[in-house]
């Protein structure tokens, strides 16, 4: 693959006040973390015996494994579909991805009680093949495996030949440099294997995140509960993928002015009024079959959000999108993708949160304050990485500048 | 992705069809579900007779060592009023529920985990911390687990407990059927404690059909529904109730065994892996024509599809 022709790592000062906000907060986060480490999830969160899972589980967890989806849809069209004029986007959807699934991690072991044992499942004696989870929390960890694997190219490209640890760490240089082109020859051979896998485990812990609530088929909302979950989960996740990709686009060339990518953003999102309607027909159908439609306009909480989540996360983009002019323009562009993203997230949230009505609840959950800072915290922090990784690595698209050389270049370049 | 589509049409299908007969069991997954067992240990919970003494908490608290709770506390009963639910700190706990006619009378509910015959929350732990072992209790370990609480999630009665107050090694706390005085041949702690024959011991099929007897005997003491016999799949302890078990608190339950539908959706998509690596030989498939078809030789990395 030869992504990484015009793709650079951006210049520029990393701090402006946007990220300081972002580092404040990020601080912030990393405070509650700890609190939640030292005194327990009793004393950091409102979570119960009658509910089990709140904002970590729905948020930090679900919606940052959906949104990540952009990493599986651009690979699988630009490497596996060989729309080659599409690879500008694979690195940063990448690069999303990985940290995406870097964060869920991080999200997650907050929630867990046993942080500690979170190996536990790579146990052989441990496996447990009837539980969902357990497919998800394999899928998950081979998944993050894959992603650091295809990121390797990248770190190849940038650091070949002119690896300089600092201090006494330089007795290092050539072994990490040799360790690199090995890793780079390695995967200029087998990358494709790994990319392909890459899709696959996406396709199976999507969808299997959405299984999970099938497990309690009297306490989801009526409006949420359908043997097809899984299905929706992957319709929706493959639907939110160049939307995720297209706004983090047009985020990141703002904020370090650059050309923003119109043509290509608006070439994509051609495919994605089709995705929407795929899944929203895929999803009219089941309410209709199991005679839930009812439930739609009855005025309960649950109703609302289920009218916010399809209205405006489904409805109102696909038919933004559908439009030629929208799709031409920068905020049209913005405005749907945004809608889009926002439907997702809600739509996971509304099936861990907002459609889980356990019996004997005395009241409902609302996250705490220290639920809250962590999960702010937590997003904020992936964009200051994100933003700081991009200015290392060749990742968003660029002229390639000419870094100082600290070791002999290595004439190892195989692109023809 | 045909092998996919296919699995996936045929889940489609059962989800469905599970839906339209009103939770009847699909034939298609059977195979992979846990025979019931009539020799299993149950207990009949015979609300009638049950005076609301509390000795079945206290005997529960000592055997588990729960709390610092003196037995006076448990002579207390005026928290029957108050409607609780089992926790970390007590496994099992005795609520007061009245007939249709308010005002008229009242009688007892104990409550603790229903040993379920194919439980969900044992489906749901992706460690097998808990699980169902064959002699009948639902068991722990809490070295297993990672604290995940999905099987408070998955449980259909909201019995799984967690000890959220502590920071390092919380636990996932309920009633495991005293397996270790089980094992040993004696009764649960609080069924051996039980003045008034409230609960009855002995294996699954004895106990349902002693119940069957009682309704018959009672000549309409009890109202004719064995609570337990099939719901979520069946329990191993099962209830007898003066009136409808919708005024009890026990939740309403069809037949299906909880964790069915999940196991169906999980075995269907990993049939011997065959779909996941048809999913993966198709796209590679994909990828390799594709780029004869574009005959395009920039792309140096990916000689190696296959």
């Amino acid at each position: 693959m030869s992504h990484g022709e015009h793709a650079a790592p951006v210049g520029g000062r990393f701090f402006s006040p946007g990220t300081i906000v972002l580092a404040a907060l990020a601080a912030v986060g990393l405070a509650a973390y700890l609190y939640r480490l030292v005194y327990g999830l009793e004393a950091a969160t409102n979570l119960n015996n009658q509910y089990p899972w709140g904002i970590w589980i729905a948020i930090d967890v679900a919606s940052g494994v959906a949104l990540a989806a952009g990493g599986f849809t651009t690979a699988a069209l630009a490497d596996i579909f060989r729309r080659e004029e599409y690879h500008a986007i694979v690195r940063p959807a990448l690069l999303t991805a990985m940290l995406g699934y870097t964060f869920v991690v991080i999200g997650l072991l907050a929630d867990l009680g046993r942080y500690y044992n979170v190996w536990h499942p790579m146990l052989p004696s441990m496996w447990q093949g009837d539980s969902v989870l357990f497919e998800v929390g394999i899928c998950v960890m081979i998944y993050l495996s894959v992603l650091y694997i295809e990121f390797l190219p990248i770190v190849a490209e940038r650091f070949k030949g002119r690896v300089n640890l600092p201090g006494p760490l330089r007795i290092l240089n050539r072994v990490v440099n040799s360790w690199l082109v090995v890793c780079d020859r390695f995967l200029g051979r087998f990358i494709s294997l790994f990319i392909i896998a890459g899709v696959v485990l996406s396709c199976l812990h999507q969808s299997s995140l959405g299984t999970l609530m099938v497990i309690a088929p009297t306490k989801v909302h009526p409006l949420w509960y359908t043997p097809i979950l899984p299905l929706l989960f992957l319709l929706s996740a493959i639907a939110v993928g160049f939307p995720m990709v297209i706004f983090e686009s047009i985020l990141s060339s703002r904020s370090f002015k650059l050309k923003p990518e119109t043509k290509m953003l608006s070439e994509i999102a051609v495919y994605t009024p089709v995705l929407l309607g795929v899944y929203l027909a895929v999803k009219i159908a089941d309410l209709t079959l199991r005679d839930a439609v009812g439930y739609v306009f009855d005025g309960s909480v649950q109703s609302i959000m289920f009218l916010v989540e399809v209205g405006a996360g489904v409805v109102a983009p696909l038919i933004l999108l559908a439009s030629h002019r929208v799709r031409a323009s920068l905020a049209g562009l913005f405005t749907a993708a945004t809608l889009v993203i926002l439907g997702v997230a809600v739509n996971r949230v509304n099936v861990f949160l907002v459609s889980y009505r356990p019996p004997y609840a005395v009241k409902t959950y609302f996250p705490s304050l220290i639920e809250i800072l962590v999960t702010v915290g937590l997003i904020s922090t992936l964009v200051l990485v994100y933003r700081a990784m991009v200015m290392v690595f060749p990742v968003l698209p660029g002229e390639r500048k000419a870094a100082p050389a600290a070791l002999p270049q290595e004439t190892s370049e195989r692109a023809a | 992705m045909s092998m996919r589509r296919r699995e996936l049409l045929k889940i489609l299908g059962a989800g469905s069809l599970t839906l339209l007969d009103g939770g009847r069991p699909a034939r298609a997954y059977q195979d992979a579900e846990p025979p019931v067992s009539p020799d299993t240990p149950a207990v009949l919970v015979d609300t009638v007779a049950c005076i609301g003494c509390r000795k079945c908490e206290l005997a529960c608290n000592v055997e588990n060592g729960l709390s610092t709770r003196t037995a006076a506390e448990f002579d207390d009963t005026s928290v029957l009023e108050t409607s609780r639910r089992p926790s970390h700190d007590a496994f099992t706990v005795v609520n007061r529920f009245r007939g249709p006619e308010s005002e008229s009378r009242v009688w007892n509910i104990k409550l603790q985990c229903m040993h379920c015959v194919d439980p969900a929350c044992a489906s749901a732990c992706l460690v097998g911390a808990l699980r169902k072992d064959p002699r009948g209790p639902v068991t722990y370990d809490a070295w297993k687990c990672i604290g995940c609480r999905y099987c408070m999630i998955a449980c259909p009665f909201q019995i799984p407990a967690y000890e959220y107050g502590k920071a390092v090694q919380p636990r996932v706390r309920k009633c495991v059927f005293c397996a270790s005085r089980l094992a040993e041949g004696r009764t649960p702690a609080c069924v051996a404690i039980c003045p008034n024959e409230a609960l009855s011991f002995g294996t699954r099929q004895e106990i349902i059909d002693a119940a069957h007897t009682r309704i018959q005997a009672g000549r309409g003491r009890y109202v004719d529904h064995v609570y337990g016999e099939h719901e979520g799949g069946g329990t191993s302890w099962v209830y007898l109730a003066p009136v409808d078990f919708a005024l009890t608190g026990l939740p309403e339950l069809d037949s299906e065994p909880i964790p069915r539908r999940t196991r169906t959706i999980q075995h269907g998509l990993f049939k011997s892996f065959v779909p996941p690596l048809a999913l993966y030989g198709l796209l590679g498939l994909i990828m390799h024509s594709m780029r004869n078809g574009n005959g395009d030789t920039s792309v140096g990395r990916s000689d190696e599809s296959r």
